[in-house]
């Protein structure tokens, strides 16, 4: 779960990590009243799940009143990468000596937790790696062992920040640090992390990824999950509790198993077609799921085919057949679908499915076949 | 021969008074694996179908003689229960739980390697092991699979393992261990780990490798393979047309920053002379050249 700028600041400042003082408005009105009370100067930072704001001119300095005024009307429902900005954040404007970049994330290939810490902060840090990798300090970090003191002092003087900063790096990194493990975050990122003029160090942005497996533990996050930005099929499927990314093509794709579910959409593509979607119905694929499925593939315009690709291994094919039959019953769907089951009881599922064949309806007994004739039919 | 588990192994359930851990820990014992006690400290001194029940797995271990135990235990207690099972002195905890914690799942895994080198972890968020005719933990549906050899399998994907198991049967071919290690991002046993076993295994003749895209544990079994295996390898690998930076299904399966793609994983075992299929059926039958040539 991606958190929006602001939250992430609400999660860092939960850990004593330093932010500026802001607050998030949804209205030219409120903006101006925030940054009366703020004190000016002050910035305004659009809200949304996607990077590049600053050049699609959601980033913009106020001076006073008026300015604020201005920025925060064009600010509030511009179009960024296809995200309406709905909220902006209007924060203290700092005065910046340095830019840093500091950040935690799992290494999956060495199983540790991986910090890396730059002084050339403020940019991609991707571009940054690529071109200076040297530039960046690395540190492994055994989850057990977590980050010692000792450890974060050697860490900040490697990636030679100015020594000014150390103190302040390092308590912030050691923040930091707590707030990626206590509070089940799969990144935590600041870019930049600022040396002021006066000395203090402090997190000028805040990018957060927190891992939703770890949602029963932490009561708060349901205010982040209200603000997921989602288009209306992945909300819709979400809302079911089913796996779903949204794609744009026109195959409605439906299998259980997100493996089987990902090569689905392989094979579709593989054999020319285009997936309108990526929908994994889970292991216990029964009557409720499937016609959810439906309902979710159903309303998505774009859809011309479905292909269902199901493979019985403890769920068995009959029961499958049925709860498709019972689906048809009960959703009223508008193209036409092709089935494959495979696996246990596959050949009672398939002369279940058999007595309902149709054009609308048939079954195929291979994955390749199925999502051939799944491609014909959206291309007619 | 098999790897990890074979009909010799007495395993303990940790959670077999659970829904989930009744229904396959009786599937598994019908399936013929020994199936030798649950563990659950307020249920202790019953019994689930004539399996007896522990409060401790140290307690079910010092009682039955297991050395393997499967977690059904839900997300939020896995941690406490691999370690459990680490503390007992099992040599393979299984766990098929989804939906644990990152940092739970990179804890458990440091500290069992450092403090309990004896215990090897399976998963989280995978179907279990089979070795066909001999013992299944968890999931896995055990007809699917014909036993005897000469295929290993080794896969990231519970369906993707059940298709090519049943393709495999399909053909008449028998597989020795079919082992899933999941999709979670800090998964106990890794490719390698099973290419390894595999490799020592005299039985297995040749050996399936289903990857996903995310991470880099295709690439480095790609290099596992090249430089240290004589037995040949098949492989398919899902994803291919997965947009980057989109999340599909399993926690692993995610491209992030030109990483982890189908296509590179791909590239990196074609060069390693492993045969690579573009879609699970295509596997199948590269498998099926691979063992009427053995």
């Amino acid at each position: 779960m991606d958190l929006l700028e602001y939250q992430g600041k609400q999660f860092f400042a939960s850990f004593d990590i330093p932010v500026s003082p802001g607050e998030a408005v949804t209205t030219v009105d409120d903006a101006v009243a925030a940054a009366e009370r703020i004190g000016y100067p002050v910035v305004i930072k659009a809200q949304v799940h996607v990077g590049g704001r600053g050049k699609a001119g959601g980033v913009k300095l106020a001076a006073n009143a008026d300015e604020t005024r201005e920025h925060a009307g064009n600010i509030l429902g511009l179009d960024i990468k296809g995200h309406i900005v709905r909220t902006v954040w209007v924060e203290f404007a700092s005065d910046i000596a340095e830019e840093y970049y500091a950040s935690f994330t799992l290494d999956r290939s060495a199983k540790k937790h991986l910090g890396m810490l730059s002084a050339q902060g403020g940019v991609e840090i991707e571009a940054v790696a690529e071109e200076n990798p040297d530039a960046i300090a690395k540190i492994w970090i055994d989850p057990v062992d977590g980050l010692t003191e000792e450890a974060a002092r050697a860490w900040v003087e490697a990636a030679k920040l100015n020594p000014a900063a150390t103190d302040g790096a390092v308590d912030i990194l050691l923040k930091l640090y707590r707030a990626y493990t206590e509070g089940d975050a799969d990144l935590c990122e600041i870019n930049p992390l600022i040396l002021k003029p006066t000395g203090e160090v402090h997190a000028l942005d805040a990018k957060v990824t927190l891992d939703g497996n770890a949602q029963f533990r932490h009561e708060g996050w349901e205010a982040f999950e209200a603000t997921q930005v989602r288009d209306e099929r992945e909300q819709a499927a979400h809302d079911k509790g089913l796996q779903y990314v949204g794609l744009d093509g026109t195959v409605g794709v439906i299998a259980n198993g997100a493996g089987l579910a990902m090569s689905t959409v392989d094979i579709v593509n593989q054999v020319g077609g285009k997936p309108a979607n990526f929908l994994d119905i889970g292991g216990g694929a029964n009557a409720e799921v499937m016609a959810g499925a439906l309902e979710v593939i159903n309303n998505d315009p774009n859809v011309k085919s479905i292909f269902i690709n199901i493979f019985g291994g403890i769920t068995k094919g009959d029961e499958v057949a049925n709860g498709i039959v019972t689906a048809l019953g009960r959703v009223k769907i508008d193209a036409p679908i092709v089935i494959r089951i495979d696996g246990t009881n596959a050949e009672q599922g398939r002369e279940i499915l058999a007595a309902h064949e149709s054009e609308m309806l048939q079954s195929k007994p291979t994955m390749l076949e199925a999502a051939r004739t799944a491609v014909e039919l959206a291309a007619k | 021969m098999a790897i990890f588990v074979d009909e010799n192994t007495k395993v303990v359930y940790q959670g077999l008074t659970g829904s989930q851990g009744r229904f396959y820990g009786l599937r598994n014992r019908d399936y013929g694996t020994q199936v030798v006690a649950g563990v659950n400290p307020k249920k202790a001194g019953t019994d689930v179908d004539g399996i007896p029940v522990y409060a401790t797995v140290a307690e079910a271990k010092e009682a039955t003689g297991a050395t393997v135990s499967c977690v059904f235990i839900p997300a939020p207690g896995v941690k406490a229960a691999v370690l459990e099972a680490a503390e007992a002195g099992m040599e393979l905890v299984v766990v098929i739980t989804e939906g644990v914690p990152a940092q739970d799942e990179a804890w458990f895994f440091n500290k069992v390697k450092r403090d309990f080198p004896g215990t090897r972890i399976l998963g989280p968020n995978c179907p279990g092991i089979i070795s066909p005719g001999k013992a299944n933990i968890g999931i896995t549906a055990g007809e699917i699979a014909l036993p005897g050899g000469p295929v290993g399998i080794v896969s990231r994907s519970g369906t993707l393992t059940y298709q090519a198991l049943y393709e495999l049967k399909l053909q008449g071919i028998g597989v020795t261990t079919c082992v899933g290690i999941g999709g979670d991002p800090v998964p106990g046993t890794s490719f390698i780990d099973c290419l390894e076993a595999f490799e020592a295994d005299p039985e297995t003749k040749a050996v399936m490798l289903i990857g996903e895209i995310g991470g880099s544990a295709e690439e480095e079994a790609a290099e596992f393979i090249k430089t240290k295996m004589t037995k040949p390898v098949s492989a398919y690998i899902a994803g291919v047309t997965a947009p980057p930076g989109t999340k599909m299904g399993h926690a692993g399966a995610i491209v992030s920053g030109g990483k982890g793609t189908a296509a590179a994983k791909m590239e990196a075992l074609a060069d390693a002379g492993v045969k690579v299929g573009n879609n699970p059926t295509e596997a199948g039958e590269l498998m099926v050249e691979i063992v009427r040539g053995l």
